[in-house]
This record gives C-alpha cells, sequence and structure tokens, in this order.
C-alpha cells in the first residue's frame, strides 16, 4: 500500500490548503497595512472552512503517505475534525476579543500562527515516523510561543513567552535525544519499523527505558501532565485569552494524538495477539501501565488541589485543564481500544465545555475588565444567559449530569472499570469531587453573592447565538450520544492494526 | 399499550410534566411572577392527578422488584443503542420505566410534596423565575428516581437533582446558605460516584442475551442485574460473596446512606435542612431523604441478596444509632428548625431498622415509614415555616404560651406533633409499630434499645411544644396573626393523610404488600441460594 511522492500529495490536500491560506493570511499585511482588523480573520475561517471540506472527504480513508511518513487513518481524521472545529471557533471568538483589538496591530500575523499552529496539529495527529514527530511538535510549539507573548505591551504575556520557550527547548531537546537513542536502538526512524524492530527482543531493556522516558518528558510537557506541566499556569494566564483557549485544547489534543499513536504503534506487539488490542509485550517485566497510571494520578491530584486555591479564572481554568489531560490519561493506563475511544469521546466534550468556559471569560473580561473570580460577583444577575452558559460548561467540566462532560468521564470509568483499574477510577472520582469545589466556587461567585453595583450588561445577538451553539451540544449530547460513541468507536482504527 | 394519555405513558407524563412546566416558567417574561407561580401549582396539580390515576389503576397483586412482569406502566425504549464496530461490544441505553408496590407509595408522597411546596413558595420575592424552574426540574428529577428501572436512567435522575438543590438551597436559603448548599453538594456528589462505579462495575459483569441479534451483551437492566445467573462467572461482581461484591455493596451503601442520611454520614443534613427556604426543607426531608433508602431496596438489597442477608445486622444497629443518636440530638436544640431537622434523621433511623429486619413486618413498616415521615416532616416543616415568616426567629426559648394567640395553628402543629411522636391513630403509629415489630423477631436486643427512641421522641416533641405553645406569651408576640388561607391550603391536606393513614393504613399497606413480601423472600432465597450454591 505504498503510496508514490505524487501520489502521497493526493492525501495532504487540507494541509496544503491550510499552508496556502497561512500565506495568504500574511500577505494582507502587506496589502491591507494593517488597517482591516478582520480582513484575516475571514480568510483565515474560509481557509479553515475549505480545509474541512477536504477532510470530510477524508472519512474513512486508511493510508500511509509520504513513505511511511504520515498517517491518514480514522485515528487522525477525528483529531482533523477537532482541530478544524476548534481553528473555527477561536477565530470567531478573537475577532470578538478586546484584548487583542488593543493590545496588537499584527493582525494578520495573528491568524497566519493560528493556522500555523493547525497546520502542526494536524501532523501530529498523523505523524508515523519520529522526524516527522519532531518537526511537527516544534511547528505548534514555535506557534505557540508567539502567540502566547502576542500583546507584547502586556508584561505578563511577554513573561509567559519566555517561559514558554525555556520550558518547551528544554523539553523538546530532551524530547530529541529520546529519539536519537530509540534511531540508535533500532536503527529506524519508523513508528513501524521501530515496533518490529524492538518485537525482536534484543535491544536493551534499560536503554529503551530511558529512550522512553526522554520521549515521555517531551509529550508530558505538550500535555501539560505533571510534572512537566510548570509552564502551564504562567502561559495560561499571561497569554491572550483566545491563544490559551486555543492552546487548552488543540495543543494539547495533539500531545495526546501523538502520544497515544507513538506507544500504540510502536511498542504493541501485534503480530502476538491481534485479537487482544492494548497488549504491551514489548516491555516484558516492566509493570508499565502502572508509570502511566501513577502520572494520571498525580497530573489531576496536583491539578485539582492547586485549582483549589486560584483566584484568577484563567489560571483556574489552566489548572482544571491539567487536571483533565490526568483524567484523559486514564483512558490511556487501559491501552485498550475501549479505552482509547473514551479519550476520543472526551476531547469532544473537553473542546466543546473547556472553549465554552473560555469563551465566557473573554466575554466577562471585554465588558467587565476582571479575570479575577471575585470580579464574576452577581454576574447571574447583571448578565444572566452568559452566567448560566458558563454555569453549564462548568457543571461540564465538573461531569453532572445532564451535561456531555458527564458522558466523557463515564466512558473513561467505565474503561477501567472493564479493565479491573479500580483504584485508579476511584481516585479519579474522588477528584471530580474534588474538582466540584473550585468549580462550583465560581457558580457560587456568580449567582449567591449580591453583585456591588446592579447595571445589566448584555451582550449582542451574535455572542448570544455563539453562546447557544455552544452551549447545546453540552447539554444535547448527553440527552442523546449515540453519534459522538460511533465516531468515537470508528476513529480509534489506525493505520497497520485491525 | 394501556395506561396512555396522547400516545404517551402516564410514568413519562407523572415524571416530565415539571420539564413542561420548568420550559413554560422560562418563557414567561420577567416580572410575571404570579403567572410563573401558577403555572407551577398548575403543573404540581396535574402531577397529583396522574399520581391520582396511577393509584386507581394500580394492580395490588403484582409484585415487581426482580419480575419484569410483575411491574406495571411499563414504558421500555431504546435510548442509546449502538449495535457497535467489531471490537466493541453492543451498547444499549433502555429508556426503562415501570412502578411496583415499592415505588407507588414514594410517588404518590413526591407528587403531594411537591404541590405542598409549591403553595410553600408562595412568598418567594427573589427571582421567581429561576427558583420555580429550577423546583420543576428537581421535581422531575425525584420522580425520575422513583420511576426508572435502567440504572443509567435512575443515575441520570439522581444526579439532576443536585443542581437544581444547590441553586435552591444557595441563593433562596438563609444567612449561611453558602455554606450549607456547597456541604450538601460535595457530600451528595461524593455518594453519587461511588454509585456510578458500581454501576458501571455491574455493567461490565452482567451480560443478557440480546433479544434481537441473541447475541450476549451488557446492560444497565436493574431487573437483569437481580439474577445471578446473568453474571459472567469471572466478572468483577461475579460469583457469591466475593470481596468486590462486599466492596461493592459498601460502596453503594455510602452512596445511599449520604442520602437518608446514616450515622456518620449525616452532618451536611442540619446545615441543608436549617437553611434551606421553607419550601426546598419540605422537599428535603419529605422526598430526598426517601431516595436514599428507596435506593437500598430498589437496588442495594435485590442486587446483592448475599451480602445484604450478612450485613443486615450492622445495618440494625446503624438504624439503632440514628434513632438514638437523632433523637438525643433534637433534644439539645434551641432552634425549631434544627430539632425537625435532626428529628429526620432519629425518624430515618426507624425506616433503617424496620427494612434491615427482612421480614414482612419490618419491610412494610419501614417502607410506610418513608411515607409517613415525608408527610409528617414536611408538616412540620411547613409549621416552622409559617412561625419563622410571622417572627423571624426560630429560638424556642423566645416563645411562649402561643396557643392563645394562634388556636388554629396550635391544633394543626398538636397533629403534625403527635404523629411524629406515634400516636395511636395517627399514621406515624403503624409503621413504626411494624418496624418495632419486625425488627424485634429478627434482631431482639437492637429493637429493644432502639425503642428508647420512642421515649426520647416523645421527650423532645412534647418539650419543644411546650417551650412555643404553652405557658406565658411574651409581648412582642401579642400581634402575631393565626395560620393564614394559604397556609391552611398547605397544611391540610397532609393532616388529612396523616389521620387517614392513622384510622386506614391498609390503604397504603395494600399496594404494596405483595411487592415487600416479594422482596423479602427473594433476598432470602436467592441470598441463601446463592450461600448454598458456594
Amino acid at each position: 500500500m505504498a503510496q508514490t511522492i505524487y501520489q502521497s500529495f493526493g492525501y495532504v490536500i487540507p494541509e496544503t490548503v491550510l499552508s496556502i491560506v497561512f500565506v495568504l493570511t500574511l500577505l494582507t499585511a502587506l496589502i491591507k497595512k494593517g488597517r482591516s482588523r478582520h480582513l484575516p480573520a475571514y480568510i483565515a475561517m474560509a481557509g479553515f472552512i475549505v480545509a474541512g471540506v477536504f477532510v470530510s472527504r477524508q472519512a474513512g480513508v486508511d493510508q500511509l503517505v509520504f513513505s511511511g511518513m504520515y498517517a491518514v487513518d480514522p485515528f487522525s481524521w477525528f483529531f482533523k475534525v477537532i482541530f478544524l472545529v476548534t481553528g473555527i471557533l477561536i477565530v470567531i471568538f478573537s475577532m470578538q476579543s478586546r484584548e487583542l483589538a488593543e493590545g496588537s496591530t499584527k493582525y494578520s500575523e495573528y491568524y497566519s500562527l493560528i493556522i500555523s499552529l493547525t497546520i502542526g496539529a494536524f501532523f501530529m495527529a498523523g505523524a508515523s515516523n519520529l522526524l516527522m514527530m519532531y518537526l511537527s511538535l516544534e511547528l505548534v510549539s514555535i506557534s505557540s510561543y508567539i502567540l502566547s507573548g502576542f500583546t507584547k505591551e502586556n508584561p505578563r504575556a511577554d513573561e509567559a513567552s519566555l517561559k514558554y520557550v525555556i520550558y518547551g527547548a528544554f523539553s523538546s531537546g530532551l524530547m530529541l535525544y529520546g529519539i536519537s537513542i530509540l534511531y540508535g536502538l533500532t536503527g529506524s526512524l519508523n513508528f513501524y519499523a521501530l515496533n518490529q524492530s524492538l518485537a525482536s527482543g534484543t535491544s536493551s531493556q534499560v536503554t529503551l527505558l530511558v529512550a522512553i522516558v526522554l520521549m515521555l518528558v517531551g509529550l508530558g510537557y505538550k500535555i501539560s501532565a505533571v510534572p512537566f506541566h510548570f509552564w502551564t499556569p504562567d502561559v495560561y494566564e499571561g497569554a491572550p485569552v483566545t491563544v490559551t483557549a486555543f492552546l487548552s485544547v488543540t495543543s494539547k489534543a495533539a500531545g495526546f494524538a501523538l502520544l497515544i499513536r507513538f506507544f500504540k504503534i510502536g511498542f504493541i506487539d501485534v503480530g502476538a495477539q491481534p485479537a487482544v488490542a492494548g497488549m504491551w509485550e514489548i516491555f516484558r517485566g516492566l509493570n508499565w501501565t502502572d508509570i502511566i497510571a501513577v502520572l494520571s494520578v498525580l497530573t489531576m491530584t496536583v491539578g485539582n488541589l492547586v485549582a483549589l486555591w486560584q483566584s484568577n479564572m484563567k489560571r483556574l481554568l489552566a489548572y482544571s485543564s491539567i487536571a483533565h489531560a490526568g483524567y484523559i490519561l486514564m483512558g490511556f493506563v487501559t491501552l485498550t481500544d475501549q479505552g482509547i475511544s473514551a479519550m476520543l469521546m472526551y476531547f469532544v466534550a473537553y473542546l466543546l465545555m473547556n472553549l465554552g468556559a473560555f469563551y465566557i471569560v473573554m466575554l466577562v473580561a471585554n465588558k467587565y475588565h476582571t479575570e479575577e473570580i471575585d470580579g464574576y460577583a452577581g454576574l447571574g444577575y447583571r448578565s444572566p444567559y452568559a452566567a448560566f452558559a458558563l454555569a453549564v460548561f462548568l457543571f461540564s467540566l465538573t461531569g453532572i449530569p445532564p451535561t456531555f462532560g458527564f458522558v466523557g468521564k463515564l466512558y473513561l470509568f467505565a474503561a477501567l472499570i472493564k479493565t479491573n483499574y479500580i483504584w485508579l477510577a476511584i481516585v479519579g472520582v474522588l477528584n471530580s469531587v474534588v474538582s466540584l469545589y473550585y468549580y462550583a466556587k465560581v457558580v457560587r461567585s456568580m449567582y449567591l453573592v449580591q453583585p456591588a453595583e446592579n447595571t445589566r450588561i448584555e451582550f449582542g445577538f451574535g455572542t448570544n447565538l455563539m453562546m447557544t451553539i455552544l452551549m447545546v451540544p453540552n447539554i444535547a449530547l448527553m440527552i442523546y450520544f449515540t453519534p459522538i460513541l460511533s465516531w468515537a468507536e470508528q476513529s480509534v482504527r489506525m493505520f497497520g492494526l485491525h | 399499550m394501556q395506561y396512555q394519555f396522547l400516545g404517551i405513558g402516564y410514568l413519562t407524563w407523572i415524571t416530565f410534566l415539571p420539564i413542561v412546566g420548568m420550559i413554560v416558567v422560562l418563557l414567561i417574561p420577567r416580572g410575571n411572577a404570579n403567572s410563573m407561580k401558577w403555572t407551577a401549582l398548575a403543573v404540581t396539580v396535574l402531577q397529583l392527578v396522574v399520581a391520582g390515576l396511577i393509584w386507581m389503576n394500580f394492580k395490588p397483586a403484582l409484585t415487581g422488584i426482580n419480575d419484569p412482569s410483575g411491574f406495571q406502566f411499563i414504558e421500555k425504549a431504546k435510548w442509546i443503542d449502538l449495535p457497535g464496530v467489531a471490537w466493541f461490544g453492543h451498547v444499549s441505553i433502555d429508556y426503562f420505566l415501570g412502578i411496583d408496590g415499592l415505588s407507588l407509595p414514594m410517588i404518590v408522597l413526591t407528587a403531594l410534596i411537591s404541590f405542598v411546596g409549591v403553595i410553600a413558595s408562595w412568598n418567594i420575592n427573589k427571582s421567581q423565575k429561576g427558583y420555580f424552574a429550577l423546583y420543576l426540574l428537581l421535581d422531575t428529577g425525584m420522580m425520575g428516581v422513583f420511576v426508572a428501572l435502567d440504572m443509567f436512567l435512575f443515575y441520570v435522575f439522581w444526579e439532576i437533582m443536585l443542581l437544581p438543590m444547590y441553586f435552591l438551597i444557595g441563593i433562596w436559603g438563609g444567612p449561611r446558605r453558602e455554606y450549607a448548599a456547597i456541604k450538601f453538594f460535595l457530600y451528595t456528589l461524593f455518594g453519587s460516584v461511588l454509585i456510578l462505579l458500581v454501576m458501571l462495575a455491574l455493567y461490565f459483569s452482567v451480560s443478557i442475551k440480546d433479544p434481537a441479534t441473541g447475541q450476549m451483551m451488557h446492560t444497565f437492566d436493574m431487573l437483569a442485574m437481580m439474577n445471578p445467573q446473568n453474571y459472567d462467572p469471572n466478572s468483577l461482581l461475579g460469583g457469591i460473596g466475593t470481596y468486590w461484591r462486599y466492596v461493592a455493596f459498601i460502596a453503594l451503601f455510602i452512596g445511599f446512606a449520604i442520602k437518608v442520611p446514616i450515622f456518620p454520614f449525616h452532618t451536611w443534613l442540619p446545615d441543608a435542612h436549617v437553611e434551606a427556604p421553607t419550601a426546598i426543607s419540605v422537599i428535603l426531608a419529605g422526598v430526598l431523604l426517601k431516595m436514599g433508602t428507596y435506593g437500598l431496596l430498589r437496588i442495594s438489597f435485590p442486587i446483592f441478596p448475599d451480602i445484604m442477608l450478612k450485613s443486615a445486622y450492622p445495618l440494625a444497629i446503624l438504624g439503632f444509632i440514628n434513632i438514638v443518636y437523632g433523637a438525643l440530638c433534637a433534644m439539645a436544640q434551641t432552634d425549631f428548625k434544627k430539632m425537625i431537622a435532626y428529628s429526620s434523621i432519629s425518624h430515618m433511623g426507624v425506616v433503617l431498622l424496620g427494612i434491615s429486619a427482612l421480614n414482612s413486618q419490618g419491610m412494610a413498616g419501614g417502607v410506610f415509614q418513608m411515607f409517613n415521615h415525608g408527610v409528617v416532616t414536611a408538616m412540620l416543616f411547613l409549621i416552622v415555616g409559617v412561625i419563622y415568616d410571622r417572627a423571624h426567629t426560630r429560638d424556642m426559648n423566645s416563645f411562649g404560651g402561643l396557643a392563645n394567640q394562634m388556636p388554629v395553628y396550635t391544633g394543626i402543629m398538636t397533629v403534625a406533633f403527635f404523629a411524629a411522636i406515634g400516636l395511636p391513630g395517627l399514621n406515624e403509629f403503624v409503621s413504626e409499630l411494624f418496624s418495632y415489630l419486625g425488627a424485634f423477631a429478627a434482631f431482639r436486643w437492637v429493637a429493644i434499645f432502639s425503642s428508647i427512641g420512642i421515649v426520647l421522641t416523645a421527650g423532645y416533641m412534647l418539650w419543644a411544644l411546650q417551650r412555643v405553645f404553652l405557658g406565658q406569651l411574651p409581648d412582642k408576640w401579642k400581634g402575631l396573626p393565626d395560620i393564614n388561607g394559604r397556609e391552611l391550603v398547605a397544611l391540610v391536606p397532609l393532616m388529612v393523610v396523616v389521620i387517614l393513614l392513622g384510622v386506614l393504613p391498609s390503604i397504603m399497606l395494600h399496594p404494596m404488600n405483595a411487592t415487600l413480601n416479594h422482596l423479602v423472600n427473594f433476598v432470602h432465597s436467592v441470598g441463601a441460594g446463592m450461600t448454598a450454591a458456594k
């Protein structure tokens, strides 16, 4: 099934479209001299939609292109849809952001970076070669470094950006070292060849372990797993809200996509038990899923416990996103198809609820000029609809019916129970209970605290519509989640497996 | 299908009518508080009518519990149905409703208390729209719990109540409302997530034959979970009396015990009850507490009969602790509402004592006590609400001699107090009698020690009565008006029920008898059978 380079181009049309749009958005700066704020946004949006059309044609495609560099399969397709939806939403958010309008004039650069980050994420989702993996990861990282410092008059944004670069450079350096060790061990960069070489069992287990730990540092940094999470709160707080929202979904999902594919393809003994998916036969003698289980527990517990003390909304959501990375990792621990499909489902939920929450945070920052939780006092009376929407998103993040976040969590726990990781499931549910406290703190501020002044602040029709668009699936998909479940189950399929 | 209206089953109507009402309330323009109240009232009256229809068409001879043909008003439809790609099983969740003699009293109780609660909410003067919308959502959640037979559905309804309750206490409650609301929320969510895990474990342990394809599939059907033959031998909860079955039983028990609440999980209750507005205290004590014991009876008992037989004694002891501890705490209170709140703990202990006896008398007494306590405690909270609305204090020591000032009020109050004490001729006498009778047969000494609770109850109730209604009327309360028409509308129906069931308990005992006997037999035979098979 190997595709020639020429044939391969047929499979990367969405990426090509995005690359062209990337250049186009940059060019608008030259043509309109930065005067039109929205022109690059429209171009970016059109680009995402056109790419979406081409992506939709790839449904069900299962191919390895560019000599095994890049997989176009249902698994990456799933993530591409997530990235495109996120991209479109972020462009819409950015057009409404006061922070961006006042903080910078370089709109075309901003939107082009959003596109380049999305391109990187696309390649991360499909990368099946160590070099490809590294390059796409760097494309995402470098775009996000610039984006997070985009409002350069804001010293916090500069600090965020600098911290991000330093952490990023360090961990990707470690990862590169891991890659070089793996290459030294196996003599191949391709995941599939890596698998075959490892399956022969001749490589030194210790060296392999070192290499894997180094790889995990790089990937753990991308998904902000504890203890590689230290950059997250500062970057999320310092960066413009739109960028924070974007990073929290696209960058994290791409990291997870890469993590799953790398381990699933690279380290599963396909030959031994084709019927049993998710066997980790290559690391014999090392209880390796437990390491990830510990990582997951640390991530969610630290995220949740630290979030309890936050008073800034963006920092709170930053720690909450760390905690969610921990929940998602629970699915990875099981390494079964069921666990991975639960992770995929959770991404859909996470996209809807997290972007929704950040959207309201941005709107409140626009009108109320605050990002502190205390500043949300009485929001339920001053802007009832926005407050209601935020409450829905927060309860969805907690995972309480009737919200889709509940279904996402349910499937993660189901995967754990199925594979007898009872202790991990218990830690997971207890963490959800802890998380309720800080999400409810925001709700408390909005509804239970009387505002100092009582003027109503309403948002425009378009904004309300946008909130509705984000909110309705959060509830509707709880009431009927068959389509998402079915989609997630089918998207577990990766090229060469099954 | 029989028992439909407009092609929709009675149970769907009774469950989702409040949601319809909620949507209507949300559509009413702001500031139109009266139409919101009337909408809520109309919905709850309709709900009561449907409950009446269900009651009249209920066939008392049918059993229920584990027997699909013993359930009535069944509605079953596919909710989530995904045949699944090769490596996933068939995912199927049903919209499965049905009632038996265990749920019937609870449905009637819920409809009754919801109706009374709307009347008690008439004075709410802060964001009525939100209040009544949340109130109706809460109503749906409660009703849904009592009619759901699919565990997933049950769980969703169970959780749906949390949100409205949090806001209802937190926004419309008393001075310490924020603390009470979040405490309630955290406690109950903690309990719920344990139920969630057990639910998942049960799901993966139980397989039934898919009627369509003939292949085995997992199910959330609670009736299927009750059949030991449906358990996969090597699954987590398969086998008999295994370690994991104990763990699951205990987790489930904690989940339900928090709702009841059973000592030592009760500490949320005094806070929540005291801070909640009157109508919400009525709902909390009247219906929400019963969900805990209902969950025990509907899920824990029949799904884990093997563990249940072994845990009956500890449960009875917990019941004893609840009775005595609750009563002693109640005695120490000077806050009228807090006293009633602790009396709930004590009375729910009687339920626990009765059902843990696992015999016909105890079971009937326990379930009947659930209903009776719901009615009586609702009355008590309404009574406290009446006095609080007028005097703006609940300190019992500051009152006295109200009997002359408010004679009608005192009359109604006396009925409620004596019902709570368990005076013959009033409903709680019958249910407590049966509970103790059952417990005496099963665990003699526990029952004997528990009966201290009866004396203590009489003690704190009469003492409260004396402090508030007898003696010298302080000058500052000389202007208190007597109970008004609206409050009478809320209290009189409950009082009628209290007296009627005291005189004619059979009208309630009769419909639930067959089901409860079946439950007792089922737990004994299946539980013992499982143990013997081991």
